[in-house]
C-alpha cells in the first residue's frame, strides 16, 4: 500500500471535504424501499422482520439478494435496485 | 544543521568537474579553515574527510540555493561572504586563500546542474523545505482510493478523467506564470467565488495543460469574467452555448494551439486542455454544473472544450487586430459559441458567388426567420479564403458584403410569414432587417490547406448587451 496521496482542492472550498450523507427523508410514504440480503447467515431473519414492519406502514418493499457476501453486489443488481427504489436497507452482519 | 564558518563545498559524484576537484578538497583546510563538503549523490565522495556530509535529503543544498555543482562558499560570522561555482581556479584560490590551489588543473571547467534542480526533485524540495505560496485545501485520499476515481467521486470532472492535482504538479503549473498564486482574478459565476491564480493552476493541471499554457488559460479565465461576456448567463441558459476560446498572435503559435488541419476538432493538447481548463474553473470554482445552475436543454460537445487559433496571414486582418489590438499582441477572444455547421461550396470561384453561399448558410443561424438575436462566427478555410484573396477582397470587404446580403425586408421574417409562427414582430414589416446586430458577425481564417469548406459557429441567441458580447483579452504572463 502506498502512502496517502494529497490533492489540492480545485473548488471554491464552500463544501466540506467529506461527502455529506444523503438527506434523511421526512417520511417513507409513497417510497419504494429495497431490502437487500447480502447472503450472510441469518441476515434474512432480521430483514424479514424489517420488511414486515415496513409493509405494515404501507411502504412498498422490494426484496433482493446478493449471490455472496464475500463480493460486491453485481453491477446489474446495483442498477436494478437503484432503478426500482428510493431507499435501500442492507444487512451487513450476522 | 547550522553551517559552520569556514569553507563549504557542494558536489555530486556524477559531475566530472566535481571529480576533478575532489583531490583538492583535503587541501582546502590547510590554511586553518574548517571545511564542510556536502555531497548530493554518493557518500563515498570525499570519504575520509572529517567535514564530508552526505546531503541525502538535499535539504542543505536547497537551503543554500545551489544551482550548480561544485559550488564553493565562504561563511564568516554565520553569513555567506563569497561564492563561486564550477571550477574557476582564480576564484577558488581567492576564496580559499591558497594561491597555489589546483595550479596543475586547467583554469576553467564549468560545473553541472545541482541535483536539487532535477525535474520532480525541485518541486518536492520546495514543498518540503520551501515556501510555496499554496493555500488550497489539502484533500487526503484514502489509502485504497484510485486517484482518478477519487476525482470523479468528488464531482471535480466534466465526465472525462482528469489529471489528479497533486501539489507537485500544481507547483510545476505555477512555474508557467510570473503571477503570484494568491492573486485573485475575479469572482467566478454562478457562485461568484473568488478565483486565485492557484485555483486556475489546479484546474489547468486537471485539464491536462502544460505549464506554458498558463498565460493563455489565465487570460481566458479573465476574459470570461469580463462583465460584457455574461458568463453567468452563458452557463445557465437553456440554450446551447459555451465559452469558445479563439487565440490570436504569436503566443498561440509558440505553445502549439492548432489553427490548421482539424482546427475545430480533437488531437491537439493545447486546444483540448486550454478550453477544458476554462470549463473546469467554471465548474469547480464557480460551481457551474449541468443540471444545477447549468440548465442547457441539449448543450453542445464544445462545452467539454472549445479552443482554436486563427490561421493568420498578412493579407487578411486577424481578429485581434480588427478588435483593436496590435498584430504582434497575443490575445484570447471569447465567443459564446454553439456547435459547428459546415458550409460546403466546392463550385464558387468568384468572391460574389462564395459570399452569397456564406450568406445563405448564415441566414439559418438560430432560425431563418429570426434576426439580431444570435451572433455568429464564420470560420473561413484557406481554400475558400483564397477565392477572396485572388480577387483582392479583404476580410472587411467580405463582412460588408455579407451584411448587405443578410439584410432583408422585414415582411419576409415577421411571425406567421411562410406559415411559420416563429419570426420577428409584425411591426417590423416594411423595414430592412439585418440578420446580425452591428458587430455580431465575426470572421476568422482557420483550417487545413485542402477543402472548399468553411464553418459557421452560431452564437447564443441572446447576443449583445442583453446576454453576451464577445470579449478579447491580451495574454500577458
Amino acid at each position: 500500500m502506498t502512502a496517502s496521496l494529497v490533492l489540492l482542492d480545485p473548488t471554491s472550498e464552500r463544501s466540506p471535504v467529506a461527502r455529506a450523507l444523503s438527506v434523511r427523508p421526512p417520511s417513507l410514504r409513497g417510497m419504494a424501499v429495497a431490502v437487500l440480503d447480502i447472503s450472510k447467515a441469518r441476515g434474512n431473519v432480521f430483514l424479514d422482520r424489517v420488511a414486515e414492519l415496513l409493509a405494515a406502514q404501507g411502504v412498498t418493499v422490494n426484496r433482493y439478494r446478493k449471490p455472496t457476501f464475500t463480493r460486491p453486489a453485481p453491477t446489474a443488481l446495483r442498477q436494478q435496485i437503484a432503478a426500482e427504489n428510493q431507499l435501500v436497507i442492507e444487512g451487513l452482519a450476522d | 544543521m547550522a553551517l559552520p564558518d569556514g569553507l563549504i563545498v557542494i558536489a555530486k559524484r556524477e559531475c566530472p568537474t566535481c571529480t576533478l576537484v575532489e583531490p583538492l578538497l583535503a587541501r582546502l583546510g590547510d590554511g586553518g579553515d574548517r571545511v564542510t563538503v556536502l555531497v548530493q549523490d554518493d557518500p563515498a565522495y570525499a570519504a575520509g574527510m572529517p567535514g564530508a556530509v552526505f546531503d541525502s535529503t538535499l535539504e542543505q543544498s536547497f537551503r543554500l540555493g545551489i544551482e550548480f555543482v561544485p559550488t564553493l562558499i565562504r561563511m564568516r560570522g554565520g553569513r555567506e561572504v563569497a561564492r563561486t561555482h564550477g571550477w574557476h581556479r582564480v576564484d577558488w584560490q581567492d576564496i580559499s586563500g591558497q594561491p597555489t590551489l589546483g595550479a596543475d588543473l586547467p583554469p576553467l571547467r564549468p560545473g553541472c546542474a545541482s541535483k536539487t534542480l532535477e525535474p520532480g526533485i525541485a518541486e518536492a524540495l520546495q514543498l518540503r523545505y520551501g515556501s510555496t505560496g499554496l493555500t488550497a485545501r489539502n484533500v487526503t485520499l484514502g489509502d485504497a482510493e484510485d486517484p482518478m476515481e477519487a476525482c470523479f467521486d468528488r464531482g471535480w470532472t466534466d465526465g472525462l478523467p482528469v489529471v489528479p492535482p497533486t501539489p507537485e504538479r500544481v507547483l510545476r503549473m505555477l512555474a508557467g506564470t510570473t503571477r503570484a498564486p494568491g492573486e485573485v482574478l475575479g469572482l467566478v459565476p454562478p457562485d461568484l467565488a473568488p478565483c486565485t491564480v492557484e485555483k486556475v493552476a489546479i484546474n489547468a493541471v486537471m485539464a491536462g495543460c502544460k505549464p506554458e499554457y498558463m498565460p493563455l488559460v489565465l487570460a481566458a479565465v479573465e476574459a470570461a469574467l469580463i462583465d460584457e461576456f455574461g458568463m453567468h448567463g452563458v452557463l445557465c441558459t437553456t440554450m446551447f452555448c459555451g465559452p469558445l476560446v479563439i487565440v490570436n498572435g504569436p503566443l498561440g503559435r509558440a505553445v502549439g494551439v492548432n489553427s490548421g488541419v482539424n482546427a475545430l476538432g480533437q488531437g491537439h493538447r493545447a486546444n483540448a486542455s486550454i478550453g477544458r481548463a476554462l470549463q473546469l474553473v467554471i465548474r469547480n470554482v464557480g460551481g457551474g454544473r449541468p443540471g444545477e445552475v447549468d440548465r442547457s436543454t441539449l448543450g453542445t460537445p464544445g462545452k467539454y472544450s472549445f479552443c482554436f487559433a486563427e490561421n493568420e496571414i498578412p493579407e487578411w486582418e486577424p481578429l485581434h487586430v480588427q478588435r483593436g489590438f496590435a498584430r504582434e499582441a497575443s490575445t484570447v477572444t471569447l465567443f459564446a459559441g454553439e456547435g459547428v455547421q459546415g458550409v460546403v461550396d466546392q463550385k464558387s470561384r468568384t468572391p460574389e458567388s462564395l459570399a452569397k453561399s456564406f450568406a445563405a448558410c448564415l441566414r439559418v443561424v438560430d432560425h431563418p426567420k429570426l434576426a439580431m438575436v444570435g451572433d455568429a462566427l464564420l470560420v473561413v478555410s484557406p481554400d475558400h479564403c483564397r477565392v477572396f484573396l485572388e480577387a483582392g477582397w479583404s476580410k472587411a470587404r467580405l463582412l460588408d458584403e455579407l451584411t448587405r446580403l443578410l439584410t432583408v425586408p422585414g415582411e419576409q421574417l415577421v411571425a406567421g410569414a411562410d406559415g411559420i409562427a416563429e419570426g420577428i414582430p409584425a411591426a417590423l414589416a416594411g423595414k430592412p432587417i439585418p440578420k446580425f446586430r452591428p458587430g455580431g458577425l465575426l470572421i476568422v481564417r482557420a483550417g487545413g490547406g485542402a477543402g472548399l469548406f468553411s464553418a459557421i459557429i452560431a452564437g447564443w441567441a441572446a447576443s449583445g448587451p442583453v446576454g453576451s458580447i464577445p470579449v478579447t483579452k491580451e495574454i500577458t504572463a
